[in-house]
């Protein structure tokens, strides 16, 4: 064994430029692949991150149906109390309830329909971003005060400030007429106009009472920390639902069937990409393992003639070819791995990348983490396809008649 | 001349000394350049996509608004010169894709919930060029005229709203002293979209009926130009700024929408980034090849240089030789692109990823745009960038000395 791997060393660096070249094609796609994935990948996460830490929650107890239709009158019952338990069967402080309701939110020169969320005061932060973002006073106090948190954006357009009034109309649970006054208590302001522009949030009593709500609200919002327990903690709220209620537990994919398909979109077109890229790495390994065969001819004659396999030549031009992949894979793996890792900590933007990034809640400098996973995979398959690449130069050696190899010049 | 020919026809006849070698490159360039082209074709075909279902949201190239509306799209701000005296303008300049609206937030109630929509007041026989809606495949009826007292909304916010056509619902928004304004509509006519969230935001009225509700006289939000190409509007804007003159605020549609606008200029950079990345990838089996094809030749090249054939005549060799593979590997792969985008060229489906699709603002029928620019950028790139990489192996060639060379074994 020792012999055959000193025997393709040598043979590897009869063409050191040949070698060197073949290596670097490998280098340079495994280079790109580990940056690209662990961008790739990074993004993701923050994708799903931002968007669902932002309001939505991983998990959300609603009425069937809610999801698709979102009307007033699907509710939860009782769903204060049913937090509260919640909180204390699963030992957490991230669940909160919350109502959802449209209204009329006038100024006393300008007038919005827009979203208004109940959310309980002393709980919405934890699974929410929005009360980290208020910029001008503070978030809601009392369960049934009558306060009010906007947008920046709204505000300006509102032309209010803190401590201003603003009127609700809307309808109730029932349909009747829903009318109330509020305080603006504190302004957020995301960065994103037509986020800010979107939603307003008042506490869940006042909510109840303004609506009609009769103690009921429309979701129970779970952070879960990370997508990764998600599955699980579903199937334990599931058990937990009070009995005699129907009562539906989403996860993030559901109420946010965008988010994993822009993704699965996004990795079709990139994984098509790096397929191009690795096989065009591979045929050009196939170009060189092919040459190194044919220019052999004369010798593996000669070798052959003294009792050497075709299989064990086969054999030797496949190490050949692990020993210049494995060499693609560790250069490559370190160089991917180094810019990777620098670029980590300086940031990567593309520009014009702003706006894009903007609207999936993504920051406009991004800092790609390397991980065994992100750092291993591109090279891993370009290292298959190397071998792969090779086994039809492998194979013509079994063509190769002793006497007339030979006699090739 | 004579030189020339005989220099093509020596490289030529090199090509296909290794017949194998050069068939493994040239598949390696076809590839290359198919991915290039094809995959550039799609990427143009979605962005093409974003940015025309963006604009039919919009909608409308040059837009000319009061200079606050845009940050605050209230029926406070409106365009000082009345619709009459912009029609007046507009139809004697032989526009003929325009149209005005009154654009403001409104909330539509039904007697089982309410929603914050967009209220668009049209003229019907203006807007039939300029809307996502298609007047024939509305369920029920599109607007007859400026003054038609019904409302067309979208089907899925009928849904939500639990009403359909010839049922009542009643609009609520302001008046420019900022007292409600509200009216009864019936529902005369429920749109489908291609984008779905359109279907839930948008409302059509009557462009005088809801001027009338609004008390806002013969005054309209915004005026809308539809050019003939999107990629160039510059004509409409300079005619449009004049026919305005200054009486408001007049932009191009990638300044309304900063996500459309960068969406554009990335596709091009990225295009760029792809062609020159694939390039790279297929460069180093390009430089490979040559490399070989001199080795093997160099006592036939010591040879031609003894006889008394120019180094630049060598050099010359070893370029075209290495052109003509380009040449010929980018006239196939071209061509199969070409083949490839025909059966596709009426649209795939990838309906399967819709909902994420639908975040980036896209449908889910995909259009390849096969662009001749994108062809040539391509084609070019690799010819110049190829010429390049083959100097090196050229001018080594070029260099041997004479007596060496013919000696070497």
């Amino acid at each position: 064994m020792n012999l055959v791997f000193r025997l393709a060393w040598r043979n590897l660096w009869r063409h050191p430029r040949r070698t060197w070249l073949t290596t670097g094609a490998m280098v340079f796609s495994n280079t790109l692949l580990v940056f690209m994935i662990a961008l790739q990948f990074g993004m993701y996460d923050l994708m799903i991150d931002n968007t669902l830490q932002a309001f939505t929650g991983h998990l959300q107890i609603q009425a069937p149906g809610y999801k698709d239709d979102q009307k007033m009158r699907q509710t939860v019952a009782d769903i204060v109390p049913l937090a509260e338990s919640l909180r204390a069967e699963l030992t957490t402080a991230s669940i909160a309830a919350r109502g959802t309701a449209f209204a009329l939110v006038s100024s006393e020169e300008r007038s919005y329909g827009i979203a208004v969320f109940g959310v309980e005061p002393e709980f919405e932060s934890n699974v929410s971003t929005i009360p980290g973002l208020i910029s001008k006073g503070r978030f809601l106090g009392a369960s049934d005060a009558a306060e009010i948190i906007i947008g920046a954006a709204l505000a300006r357009n509102l032309r209010v400030d803190l401590g201003d009034e603003l009127t609700l109309l809307g309808s109730g649970r029932d349909g009747s007429f829903a009318a109330a006054v509020v305080n603006i208590v504190g302004i957020f302001d995301s960065g994103v106009a037509d986020f800010d522009r979107s939603m307003t949030e008042i506490p869940l009593g006042l909510f109840q009472d303004v609506f009609y709500m009769n103690g009921s609200g429309h979701h129970v919002v779970f952070d879960a920390g990370g997508i990764d327990g998600v599955a699980e903690l579903q199937s334990r709220v599931g058990s937990l639902l009070p009995p005699g209620q129907d009562l539906v537990v989403h996860d993030w994919d559901a109420l946010q069937p965008g988010l994993k398909q822009a993704i699965k979109a996004d990795m079709s077109s990139a994984f098509f990409m790096y397929g191009i890229l690795v096989i065009l790495v591979a045929f050009s390994v196939l170009n060189t393992q092919l040459m190194s065969v044919l220019e052999r001819t004369h010798e593996f004659g000669i070798v052959m003639s003294l009792g050497l396999t075709p299989g064990r030549l086969g054999r030797l031009v496949l190490l050949e070819t692990a020993i210049m992949g494995a060499l693609g894979l560790i250069l490559g793996a370190i160089l991917g791995g180094v810019i990777t890792f620098w670029l980590g900590i300086r940031g990567f933007a593309y520009p014009g990348m702003e706006e894009l990034a903007a609207k999936f809640n993504l920051p406009a400098r991004f800092f790609p983490q390397v991980s065994a996973m992100t750092l291993l995979i591109g090279p891993a398959v370009v290292f298959l396809f190397t071998l792969l690449a090779a086994v039809y130069p492998a194979l013509r050696l079994h063509r190769l008649h002793p006497v007339e190899a030979m006699r090739a010049v | 001349m004579h030189r020339l020919e005989i220099l093509f026809r020596l490289a030529w006849r090199n090509l296909w000394r290794n017949h194998r070698r050069t068939l493994i490159m040239l598949m390696a360039v076809v590839l290359g350049t198919w991915a290039m082209i094809f995959m550039t074709a799609l990427m143009r075909g979605m962005v093409t996509d974003v940015v025309k279902d963006g604009i039919s949201a919009l909608p409308g190239h040059v837009q000319v608004h009061h200079p606050d509306y845009r940050d605050d799209p209230s029926v406070a701000n409106l365009i000082a010169v009345s619709d009459a005296d912009l029609s007046a303008r507009f139809n004697a300049a032989g526009f003929v894709k325009w149209a005005t609206r009154v654009r403001v937030p409104a909330v539509i109630t039904s007697e089982y919930d309410s929603r914050g929509v967009t209220l668009l007041g049209v003229d019907p026989e203006y807007e039939r060029d300029l809307t996502f809606v298609d007047y024939d495949s509305v369920s029920g009826r599109f607007l007859e005229s400026a003054d038609d007292s019904g409302i067309v909304i979208g089907k899925k916010l009928a849904e939500t709203l639990n009403t359909k056509v010839g049922k009542r619902i009643v609009l609520m928004s302001q008046d420019p002293d900022n007292d409600i304004a509200d009216r009864g509509f019936r529902v005369v006519g429920m749109f489908e979209a291609n984008i779905k969230a359109f279907e839930e935001n948008y409302v059509f009225a009557g462009k005088t009926t809801v001027q009338k509700m609004l008390r806002i006289g013969d005054q309209v939000s915004e005026l809308v130009v539809l050019g003939g190409d999107y990629r160039d509007v510059e004509a409409e804007y300079n005619k449009t700024v004049e026919l305005i003159d200054g009486s408001g605020e007049v932009k191009r549609w990638f300044e309304l929408d900063p996500y459309l606008g960068s969406m554009l200029g990335v596709m091009d950079g990225f295009v760029l980034v792809w062609i020159i990345v694939i390039f790279l990838a297929l460069s180093f089996g390009l430089v490979n090849t040559l490399v070989m094809a001199v080795f093997e030749r160099v006592r036939e090249i010591g040879l031609m240089l003894a006889l008394g054939m120019r180094p630049i005549n060598i050099l010359g060799q070893i370029v075209v030789e290495s052109s003509l593979l380009l040449a010929i590997g980018l006239a196939i792969g071209t061509g199969l692109s070409w083949a490839s985008v025909q059966p596709i060229k009426d649209g795939i489906d990838i309906s399967i990823v819709g909902d994420g699709l639908d975040m980036w603002g896209m449908s889910s029928v995909l259009y390849p745009e096969l662009l001749l620019s994108d062809v040539i950028l391509a084609n070019v790139v690799v010819l110049v960038l190829g010429f390049l990489a083959s100097l090196s192996p050229a001018w080594r060639a070029a260099n041997y000395e004479p007596i060496e060379a013919i000696t070497k074994v």
